[in-house]
């Protein structure tokens, strides 16, 4: 599997996009995660306009076998969440890296130990 | 100072699964396919085409010798002794108390051999008391857990796929029945058994002959879509089929009528038995005032129950735990089995819930199973 070079990921195996113009950044779990959850059936994200810290639990994945919490890797408020995965968890597994996105933050901050994707496909295959 | 891990164990196709990309997992000290791919695709194949599983971790010990039928009539809550030669049992192994050890499969190969087949996890327990209770039998007791792989296919088409592999009379094979036979050349106790609510065969063999079996079930099954399938699947198959698993239904504070399972129990065969004394104490209580019911859960919702939940009522007080939980591919929503108070367990039952990490869902009682397959 290939992390996308343009994203950066944090050890919660979350990705994040990098912020536009609006300061809005785009967030789901790598495809690391998902193959290790399997079949993901159910998600919980965030309310839209809530606030999110990095590091915390912010929603929930539930697959077949387990329930895993979503961690939010930066801080900032909600913007937008992902209903298309909310009707459809499966795209997390068939699409993590794009249809399989889960919600978007308006950064406020975020943490200095964010991976680049090369640090994180060496941190992901230990 | 730490103990260093034990060494997982590995089948014989262990080679095999790493080289289908399987994920692995720990399952009682043996490395096992949890799954190859989608584990939803592995239990749909089961139920619509078939499946191939690795099943060589189940803990096979044979009983030998004139005395081998009522030793296992004293060991375990069945009348083994009456099993006629070919066929196969579903039982249990009880302890003094009526507690349950193992849930096991004995099938009967002779007149004097008996092949009883438990849950790896407590192999060795079921080993050291059928040891202990032969005892004063003829009949000696042989640990072969190492002498058999043991590979499964499962689902419709699997008849039709042994079949282009073995001259064995599968269509004279009755459910609960197995015959020593060939497949693909090589010796197996072919079984019409299974844990997955759908017809299928369980095949026991020489370890050095497991790959070449596998190769020759996956050949075969290959034109009606047959999949290797890990044991990801095999629980929910088993939870849609509402059958009991050990450590989640069954386990050494149930008896077999806790669990709706009393006709196993055999109270008319002749001599005592372990457990009989605690095991008649249950059938009386279960006959009257029952402690507790197994039933079956069904979500109104998408959250999934795990075992260990709470079941409640509307306003939180506890009536019951969730023994074992998944989404059932074949309902599209989750479903669990659950021991409850006895005025909950009617299906159709209001106001059931389950505490699913600090919010009440709303659950749906319903008899068990959730699937049965159309003969």
């Amino acid at each position: 599997m290939s992390n996308p070079q343009q994203l950066r990921y944090s050890k919660e195996h979350e990705w994040l996009s990098a912020a536009g113009e609006d300061g809005v950044s785009t967030i789901g779990i790598t495809e690391f995660a998902a193959n290790a959850l399997g079949d993901v059936v159910y998600v919980q994200l965030p309310d839209v306009g809530s606030t999110v810290s990095a590091g915390d639990t912010c929603g929930e994945l539930e697959s077949t076998k387990s329930v895993s919490d979503l961690y939010a890797p930066v801080s900032g408020e909600v913007t937008e969440i992902n209903e298309d995965v909310v009707n459809d968890p499966a795209l997390v597994n068939s699409a993590p890296f794009e249809g399989g996105w889960l919600f978007k933050v308006r950064v406020t901050s975020e943490p200095e130990d964010l991976l680049s994707a090369d640090e994180y496909t060496a941190f992901a295959e230990n | 100072m730490t103990d260093a891990p034990p060494t997982p164990r590995r089948t014989a196709l262990d080679a095999r699964h790493r080289a289908l990309g399987a994920t692995m997992t720990d399952f009682a000290g043996w490395d096992m396919p949890l799954r190859y791919g989608s584990e939803r695709d592995e239990h749909t194949a089961v139920r619509t085409r078939a499946g191939l599983f690795d099943l060589s971790h189940m803990g096979e010990i044979s009983l030998i010798g004139p005395g081998a039928g009522d030793a296992l009539d004293h060991a375990l809550v069945g009348r083994l002794s009456a099993l006629a030669v070919g066929r196969a049992r579903y039982t249990m192994i009880c302890d003094d108390e009526g507690g349950i050890l193992d849930d096991l499969i004995v099938y009967r190969l002779g007149d004097e051999e008996f092949l009883v087949v438990a849950n790896a996890a407590n192999a060795q327990v079921v080993l050291d008391a059928l040891t202990e209770r032969a005892g004063g039998f003829e009949a000696t007791v042989r640990d072969d857990r190492d002498a058999y792989a043991l590979l499964a296919v499962q689902g419709p088409e699997s008849p039709g796929i042994l079949k282009r592999l073995t001259d064995a009379d599968l269509d004279g094979l009755k459910y609960y029945a197995g015959l020593p036979g060939t497949v693909a050349g090589v010796p197996a106790l072919i079984a019409r058994t299974g844990y997955t609510g759908e017809d299928g065969f369980e095949l026991f063999l020489a370890p050095d002959d497991a790959e070449r079996v596998w190769e020759a079930l996956t050949e075969a099954g290959a034109p009606v879509g047959l999949v290797p399938c890990g044991l990801s699947c095999r629980d929910t198959l088993r939870l849609e089929a509402g059958m009991p698993l050990y450590g989640h239904e069954l386990t050494t504070d149930t008896t077999p009528f806790d669990a709706g399972l009393g006709r196993v129990v055999k109270f008319d065969k002749p001599g005592d038995f372990v457990g009989r004394r605690a095991l008649e104490a249950a059938s009386r209580q279960a006959d009257s005032v029952s402690p507790r019911t197994l039933v079956g859960l069904v979500a109104s919702g998408r959250r999934v129950p795990r075992a260990g939940y709470a079941v409640v009522t509307a306003d939180g007080s506890p009536i019951g735990r969730v023994t074992s939980g998944a989404p059932s591919p074949t309902l599209g929503r989750p479903i669990a089995m659950a021991y409850v108070d006895p005025e909950y367990a009617g299906p159709g039952t209001e106001g059931v819930f389950v505490d699913i990490r600090g919010t009440r869902e709303p659950y749906e009682v319903v008899a068990l199973p959730f699937y049965k397959r159309e003969r």
